[in-house]
This record gives structure tokens, C-alpha cells and sequence, in this order.
């Protein structure tokens, strides 16, 4: 998710929310016999628009919790879940962050979904040292990795802030080497949108491909709102490329693979996930076929690791679907419960357990649903894996799914 | 040459849709002095006007040249409406106010208009726009040089909507009364014209061709979003100014101009400047060069054809 997305709701539906969410803590916590209750929270959108979505992060923790408490893996521990509604808002998310900090049997976040919310959350978990695991966020900022473009040096911004989703800057060089080594193509067009998204995307594509060996035609550039790209489209056309690559989103991106196609020039357009839309499809109609898109992460069903998940998370009936980040979301929790294990083991209680998990899991290393599960110094996941997808028959189909090295 | 041909033809229609919504701001202008900003969204609600025809009311089925004439009756009725509406209670109660007043109300109107699209389509994205006239369908001009039917169509509406407004107000009855309100408001009314009639037929006759150009804006692109009127608006009004604002040759001379600039920037113009994100800042040169040349803008000083 690279853009925050508003979702519209009252103030009243998240304390109703956060209301029967505490109830429901309260009412497992005695089922511990005697045990210890240590609380796993989740910071997601669990209501409006990307509810859905949320849910499916909320449902996959849940999932690791029932396991690890019918397993005991934690020994003498009962965990229970506090999930806790950001509405995709960072001030909400801010909130709900400091909610979780305070109570001091919380050991380990998962969430959020969105990069944006991400940026306030994440502090407020620094300040207390308290472990947070995002099995969505792909701001390159919330790691540091913004640096890396601009040629500094990376330094990670959040100490507790760790996540299991690849980042927006890969995706430009994976889509590079796909285009490049898988089909061929020899001499490409480049086309973006100014914006810092699109560009930073065509940008790293452009190296990337030039570097594999193709042809690299000089930076074309759109203003966003744009409608009539015939101008572009002629331009293109007399320097016959065989290949567009465009950096942007799918408002731009579906009328210049139509009006391209239109004209005659009937080359593929690849982008960014800001293309992986049904509305792209909706708006260029048929001559969206052929054309591609990147997308973060891979299609849960088509992972072996994620057989096992899929089919317990099925078993649970939960409401709403595991995808797209509910097997992410899985791992996530999981790697929080190792580092508990350790750390409860060794132990250590209050701030120093906190400051122990936080530890554990940035040495996490176990196979997860969405594949190995380990992080860098700096809190991103060694297993970036992208997915590139291809408009076949008027839907988006994954034709390759790689880790990127 | 034949890539500069194409280019030429690239302008030529990018132009055309200048061109017809300019023939709105130019006439309200010419009759009011108003700078009516709202008119942008006027040419959108004549698209989702189309659009809304075309998904609610047409029966599946309906023959191509029928839905497309009930698409533009029904954009028109629309586009129409609103800006009858827009004049009465928002333009009207401000006409002996300062300038100022009414200028600001337009941009209120243009955001009212933009958001009330914007809830009755809830969402963010474009919609897609029925494909009645097929895109791929190429017309060769010779050499090479094509253009598809969508956009010939846009052209034709430009150049007749322009001939027969033309024609409108300088033959017709209502025509002269609407230059005889432009040359002096105090005077025509004195001479027994219902200037305020006057003022709404301009209103009206800018909205119908504003929602011409939404449907073949509309047809040409496949897709109409809440937005499209605020960047066409600025760049019609640009083409009004060009060519003299006030005047109505003068807007679709401006709007073909300034078509033309901007696709001929996006080809040719030199490193660091070139590509599509430059042809905007290119247009706005020309703008200028033209105006410190003839500050009333191409064909400004012919006051006698101002509506």
C-alpha cells in the first residue's frame, strides 16, 4: 500500500470498537489457569473501506495466538489479542499506538497496513522499545532506505520497527530485470508522472534496465490529470521502442496504454503496483492485454509454504480473507512469539522483556507461511519477494513471483 | 514531416476541445465581464450529463447514432440547468456588486459543482465512458498522417459549434441584442432589451457547447472524472485570452494555438525542457509573448464582434 487511503468514520465507532475489544480481553483473561497473560496488539483498519483488509491482518495473528496457546510455546504464558482500530488515520493510529504502550502487558505489535499511519505509529512504539511488525508497509522512509536513492548513508529511524513486506524502491529494478531477462525486450520507453512515487519508480527501472543491456529511450514526462497523451504517443512511436515502462498510477497509465495501442503502436506498458487496478482494465478495456504490473508480496494460494496456514486459517470461518496480508500478518505475530519464548524464558519481565523481544525478533530467522522470515540492521525483511502480473483476458495474472536479491 | 504532420493534427484536436468550452467563458465575458471559473465544470456535467443518460435512462441496444444524440440532449439538459441556475442565485444578486464578488462566487461554484459530482459518483477514480465511436478506428489524411473518429468528431463539433455561434450573434434578432448588451448594458435595456434574457442566453448557448465537449471529451478518452473540468477550465480560459477574450473566433483560434503549442513543445522543444510535464510552462509562453504583442490578445481589438 503505498498511498494512505481515507477512510471516513466516527469517533463514536472506534471507542464502541476499542470498548468490545476490551471486554473481550478481559473476559480470556482468566482462562489461563494460574498462568501469566501477555497481550500480542494489532494497529489495522478494522473498520471502512480497507476493513477488510485489516481484518485479515487481525485474523492472522489471531490464528498464531490460538496456535502458540494450544501449543504452549510460550511456557506458563496465556496470550490474548488487543486489536485496535487506527481507521487507516495516523492521528488515530498515533492514539491507539500510545494505548498499546501504556498497558504493560502488551509484548509485541503487528501493524499497520498503511505506510502513512505507519510514520506516527512507529515512534510512539520506539519510545518504549516495544517490537512492531508491519506485514504491509512499503514507505521506504519508515527503514531509512530513502537515503539509498540520494546515495547516503542508511540509518533506521525506528528502533523497534520491523517489517516482512518488500519496499516501493525494488520494485523499479525487479520490474527492470523481468522486462530485460525474462522477455527480452531490447529497447525501452520511459514515461512518469513527475510525482515522487511514479518518478523515483521509472527512475529506478531506467538504471536497472540499461545496466541488464537494453536500449534505454530518453525520459518521456506527463502531468498527472492529463487526458490526451497523442502527443507522447506520436513521439513514441517514431522512436520505436519495444517496450513502455511507465511510473505513475492507472488514471494516466490506462488512457496512454489505449491511446498508444489506438495509434498503432501495440507495445506492452509495465508499471508499478499504482497500475495493478481493476479500474486499469475497466477504463483501457482490451488493449490493457499484454500489459504489465508489480505488485509487493506474493498471492497467498500460490505459495507452498502458505498451504498449511491457508488451510487452518479456513478451519477458523473467519469473516473476512486471508489475503492480501493475513499470511504476512501470520508470520509476523509468530516472530513476535519466538522472541517471547526467549525471552520469557531467560526471565526478564516489564521494560526488559520489551527490550529483549525487540532484540529477538531483529535475530528472527524460521520459515514463516510467506516464506524465511529474517530481518537486516535496519528492520526490513531479507525476503523481498515481488510479484510481476500480466493482464491476460481482462484480469491481472501472477506470471512470476521472485525474491529479489 | 510526416511526424510533424502528425503532431500538427495532435494539436489540432487537443485544441478543438479548447476551444469549444473558451467559446463559454469568452461570450460570458464578452457580456458581463465576468470571469465565470465555474465554467470548467459546466463542460464535466455536460460529460457525466452524457453518461448518466447513457447507463440510466437508454434501454441497452439503443443504435449507436440515436444514443449518441440522446447523450448529447441529455449532457446538454444538464449542463443547461446548472448554468441557469448558477446565474440566477449565484451570479444575478452580485451584478452591480465590485468585480471581485463575483469572481470569487465562481471559484465557490466551481468547487460546490466539483463536489457534488464527486458524492453522486462516490469514487476516487476516473469512470469509464461508453466507447460509442471505436477509438482504434483510424482515418488516413494522407502521408501517413491519421487521426482516429472520436477525435475528428471533437474537431467537426469545434469548428461548426464556432461557425454557428458566430453566425447566432451576428444574424439572428437575439444575436444583436446580445451585442447591443455587450457594447452597453444601459443603453440596450433603455432600447427595450430584456438584458437579463440576454444574459441567461448566453449562459445557456455556453453550456451546450461546454456539453458538446464534454460528450466528445467523453467518447475521445473513454473515461470522465470529477476533476477534468478544473485543468480543461484553466486551459480554455488560457485559449480565450489568447485570442482575444470577448471574441468568439478568437477562443477557438486560441484554443487550436495553444493546442498546437503544446503538443509541438512535447516533441520538439530542447532538452531540459521537453516532454509533456513542459508543455504547460511552453503554452504560458506563448501566452505572454502574445499579450506583450497585442495586449487584448490575437484578434482582441474587433470590439463590433464581441457577444
Amino acid at each position: 500500500m503505498h498511498s494512505s487511503r481515507i477512510v471516513r468514520i466516527g469517533a463514536p465507532l472506534i471507542i464502541v470498537g476499542a470498548l468490545a475489544l476490551s471486554s473481550c480481553s478481559s473476559k480470556s483473561e482468566g482462562s489461563g489457569g494460574g498462568n501469566k497473560t501477555l497481550t500480542i496488539g494489532v494497529v489495522a483498519p478494522l473498520s471502512g473501506d480497507l476493513s477488510a483488509v485489516g481484518n485479515g491482518i487481525k485474523n492472522g495473528v489471531d490464528l498464531a495466538i490460538k496456535q502458540a496457546n494450544a501449543a504452549k510455546t510460550v511456557k506458563g504464558v496465556t496470550l490474548v489479542l488487543d486489536a485496535q482500530d487506527d481507521t487507516a488515520k495516523a492521528d488515530v493510529g498515533a492514539t491507539v499506538a500510545a494505548k498499546l504502550v501504556a498497558e504493560s502487558s502488551v509484548v509485541g505489535v503487528v501493524g499497520p497496513l498503511n505506510s502513512s499511519v505507519a510514520k506516527s505509529v512507529a515512534p510512539v512504539m520506539a519510545s518504549a522499545n516495544l517490537a512492531i511488525i508491519s506485514p504491509s508497509n512499503s514507505g521506504v522512509d519508515l527503514t531509512g532506505r530513502g537515503a539509498l536513492a540520494t546515495g547516503a548513508t542508511q540509518t533506521r529511524p525506528y528502533k523497534s520497527y520491523f517489517r516482512v513486506c518488500a519496499t516501493d524502491d525494488i520494485q523499479g529494478p525487479f520490474a527492470a530485470d523481468y522486462a530485460v531477462k525474462d522477455l527480452k525486450v531490447k529497447k525501452v520507453a520511459i514515461v512518469h508522472d513527475k510525482k515522487a512515487y511514479g518518478q523515483g519508480l521509472a527512475e529506478a527501472f531506467a538504471k536497472q534496465a540499461a545496466a541488464d543491456g537494453a536500449t534505454v529511450l530518453k525520459t518521456e514526462t506527463i502531468n498527472p490529470g492529463d487526458k490526451d497523451f497523442s502527443a507522447l504517443v506520436t513521439k513514441l512511436k517514431s522512436e520505436s521502442p519495444d517496450f513502455l515502462f511507465y511510473g505513475g498510477e492507472y488514471p494516466e497509465a490506462s488512457l496512454i496504454t489505449k491511446q498508444m495501442k489506438s495509434a498503432g503502436l501495440n507495445i506492452p506498458l509495465m508499471g508499478g503496483d499504482g497500475v495493478d487496478a481493476a479500474d486499469y482494465i475497466k477504463i483501457a478495456g482490451a488493449q490493457a492485454n499484454g500489459d504489465y504490473a508489480t505488485a509487493l508480496g506474493a498471492p497467498t494460494d500460490k505459495l507452498a509454504s502458505a498451504a498449511q496456514f491457508l488451510t487452518d486459517y479456513k478451519a477458523q470461518n473467519y469473516k473476512d480473507p486471508a489475503d492480501p496480508y493475513g499470511a504476512a500478518a501470520y508470520d509476523s505475530a509468530n516472530a513476535i512469539i519466538k522472541a517471547l519464548a526467549k525471552a520469557y524464558g531467560e526471565g526478564k519481565t516489564g521494560q526488559a522483556l520489551r527490550d529483549e523481544i525487540t532484540k529477538e525478533v531483529g535475530d528472527s530467522n524460521f520459515q514463516g507461511a510467506t516464506g524465511a522470515i529474517s530481518f537486516d540492521q535496519f528492520g526490513d525483511t531479507n525476503n523481498k519477494v515481488l510479484t510481476v502480473y500480466k493482464v491476460t483476458k481482462g484480469a491481472f495474472v501472477p506470471v512470476k513471483t521472485d525474491s529479489f536479491k | 514531416m510526416q511526424l510533424f504532420m502528425q503532431q500538427l493534427v495532435n494539436g489540432v484536436v487537443l485544441g478543438a476541445t479548447y476551444g469549444l468550452v473558451a467559446l463559454g467563458y469568452t461570450m460570458v465575458y464578452g457580456i458581463v465581464q465576468l470571469i465565470n471559473f465555474a465554467h470548467g465544470e459546466i463542460f464535466m456535467l455536460g460529460g457525466f450529463g452524457a453518461l448518466f443518460t447513457y447507463t440510466v435512462l437508454l434501454p441497452s441496444g439503443t443504435p449507436v447514432v440515436l444514443a449518441l444524440i440522446l447523450m448529447l440532449l441529455g449532457g446538454m439538459a444538464v449542463s443547461v440547468t446548472a448554468a441557469v441556475i448558477m446565474e440566477r442565485f449565484a451570479y444575478r444578486p452580485l451584478r452591480g456588486a465590485p468585480r471581485l464578488a463575483p469572481l470569487i462566487t465562481a471559484l465557490g461554484v466551481s468547487i460546490f459543482l466539483q463536489e457534488l459530482v464527486r458524492n453522486f459518483y462516490p469514487a476516487k477514480s476516473p469512470r469509464p465512458f461508453p466507447q460509442l465511436i471505436p477509438p482504434d478506428y483510424l482515418i488516413n489524411l494522407g502521408g501517413g498522417v491519421t487521426i482516429n473518429a472520436p477525435k475528428l468528431v471533437t474537431v467537426i463539433a469545434a469548428v461548426v459549434g464556432m461557425v454557428a455561434l458566430s453566425t447566432f450573434v451576428r444574424s439572428s434578432r437575439t444575436g444583436r441584442a446580445m451585442q447591443a448588451t455587450a457594447q452597453d448594458p444601459d443603453t440596450a435595456r433603455l432600447m427595450g432589451i430584456d438584458t437579463d434574457r440576454i444574459i441567461v442566453t448566453a449562459f445557456v448557448l455556453g453550456a451546450s457547447l461546454a456539453a458538446v465537449s464534454g460528450l466528445s471529451n467523453g467518447l475521445q478518452f473513454g473515461t470522465v472524472d470529477p476533476r477534468m473540468g478544473a485543468l480543461t477550465g484553466v486551459k480554455a480560459f488560457t485559449a480565450a485570452v489568447l485570442g482575444g477574450i470577448g471574441n468568439i473566433s478568437g477562443a477557438v483560434l486560441g484554443g487550436f494555438l495553444l493546442g498546437i503549442v503544446e503538443v509541438m513543445a512535447t516533441q520538439y522543444a530542447p532538452s531540459p525542457l521537453s516532454g509533456g510535464a513542459w508543455a504547460n510552462a511552453w503554452g504560458f509562453v506563448v501566452l505572454i509573448l502574445v499579450l506583450v504583442f497585442r495586449p487584448n490578445g490575437l484578434l482582441g481589438e474587433r470590439v463590433a464582434a464581441r457577444a
